[in-house]
């Protein structure tokens, strides 16, 4: 088991406002790890940072030893809280661009999930209802081969059927060499798969435990410990 | 087959109850081949980490061996299965005592009360 993802120090400023306040954590390879926090404690902050797509104000962060960047990008997959593929495109179209940018991208692997959906790689995304175009982006982003898949509210807004679907491709693909990370304020839906938590509060680590001790140390669902540690 | 799960106790002994129950009962036979880690995790919706202990556990009783490349097996001897099944018995009835006690019932009226739901 190694070390796949390190944050030193991370803080990150919007104007005034501290989103991040001097993060340390370290994840290992081989585990699914739920970022839970209340709206607005940061939990995208850190994922967009994760990816790149943010600058830290001060303090690091290290992807398998790398600061993010154009290595990691190949390293890290990514599914943003919101979706940004082009409607008018086919969910066929999509995967043969998804194989042109990701070389770790495995598009037999895509097909075979949407077959299995029923969903036709002729289906143009705009047809698509919610729930399926947010099935179609999580298999693109679980058909790389990458070493750490980072989800944003993978969970939130679709119906519970194709919550359980999420979960068992979430499952499905784990791989012992490679962690996800899924952010989420749903826990009890999510709890069960999970190796670790991490709780953000105000940006910063509030408490990060596997979730055995949790249940053994309080007797409690993470649910019922998370409602508890962010009571108002 | 959905696994219930209780969310409030660690996963890992659970699977492991639920696998002796499985083996204890006679669905898996000696020398059968078990189901897969990826199989319980899917169908109980837990991680694989989580099974994979649990499967390593249940390896240190005795109730089953893997086989490099092929997967986990029961085991000809299934006594400590029956045991783990008798210790998860007596839990559920001390559980089962314990309420009862919460709603002013004494050990002797749980008993009477029993007896006539036999009947």
């Amino acid at each position: 088991m190694s070390e796949l993802l390190r944050c030193e120090h991370l803080t990150k400023n919007y104007g005034g406002v501290i989103a991040l306040n001097s993060i340390d954590l370290t994840v290992e390879s081989g585990k699914i790890i739920g970022l839970l926090g209340p709206n607005g404690s940061g939990k995208t902050t850190l994922i967009k940072i994760i990816n790149g797509l943010l600058t830290p104000t001060s303090g690091k962060v290290f992807i398998n030893g790398n600061e993010p960047g154009v290595l990691t990008k190949t390293q890290v997959a990514y599914l943003p809280d919101n979706s940004y593929l082009n409607n008018w495109m086919t969910a066929g179209q999509i995967i043969k661009m998804f194989s042109d940018f990701y070389a770790d991208f495995r598009p037999q692997l895509a097909l075979e999930m949407l077959e299995r959906l029923g969903i036709s790689p002729e289906a143009k995304l705009k047809n698509l209802s919610k729930g399926n175009k947010e099935k179609v982006c999580l298999i693109l982003v679980m058909s790389r081969n990458a070493l750490l898949y980072v989800l944003d509210e993978p969970i939130a807004g679709v119906d519970p059927a194709t919550r359980d679907y999420v979960i068992s491709t979430i499952i499905n693909n784990y791989n012992p060499e490679a962690s996800v990370i899924i952010s989420t304020h749903l826990i009890a839906d999510i709890e069960q798969v999970l190796d670790e938590v991490i709780f953000i509060n105000q940006g910063r680590v509030a408490l990060h435990k596997t979730v055995d001790e949790i249940r053994e140390e309080n007797g409690k669902s993470v649910d019922e410990l998370f409602r508890e540690v962010f009571k108002w | 087959m959905q696994w219930e799960l209780d969310k409030k106790r660690p996963i890992c002994p659970q699977i492991e109850e639920k696998l002796s129950v499985m083996i204890a009962s006679g669905e898996f036979k000696p020398n059968e081949r078990l189901f897969s880690v990826r199989e319980v995790a899917v169908r109980a919706g837990v991680n694989p980490n989580t099974v994979q202990k649990a499967f390593t556990q249940l390896e240190g009783k005795g109730l089953i061996y893997s086989v490099r490349g092929s997967g986990w097996f029961v085991n000809e001897n299934c006594d400590t299965a029956k045991t783990t099944v008798d210790e998860l018995i007596r839990l559920k009835t001390e559980q089962f005592f314990e309420e009862m006690n919460a709603l002013g019932y004494s050990d002797d009226d749980i008993k009477q009360i029993v007896k006539e739901w036999n009947e």
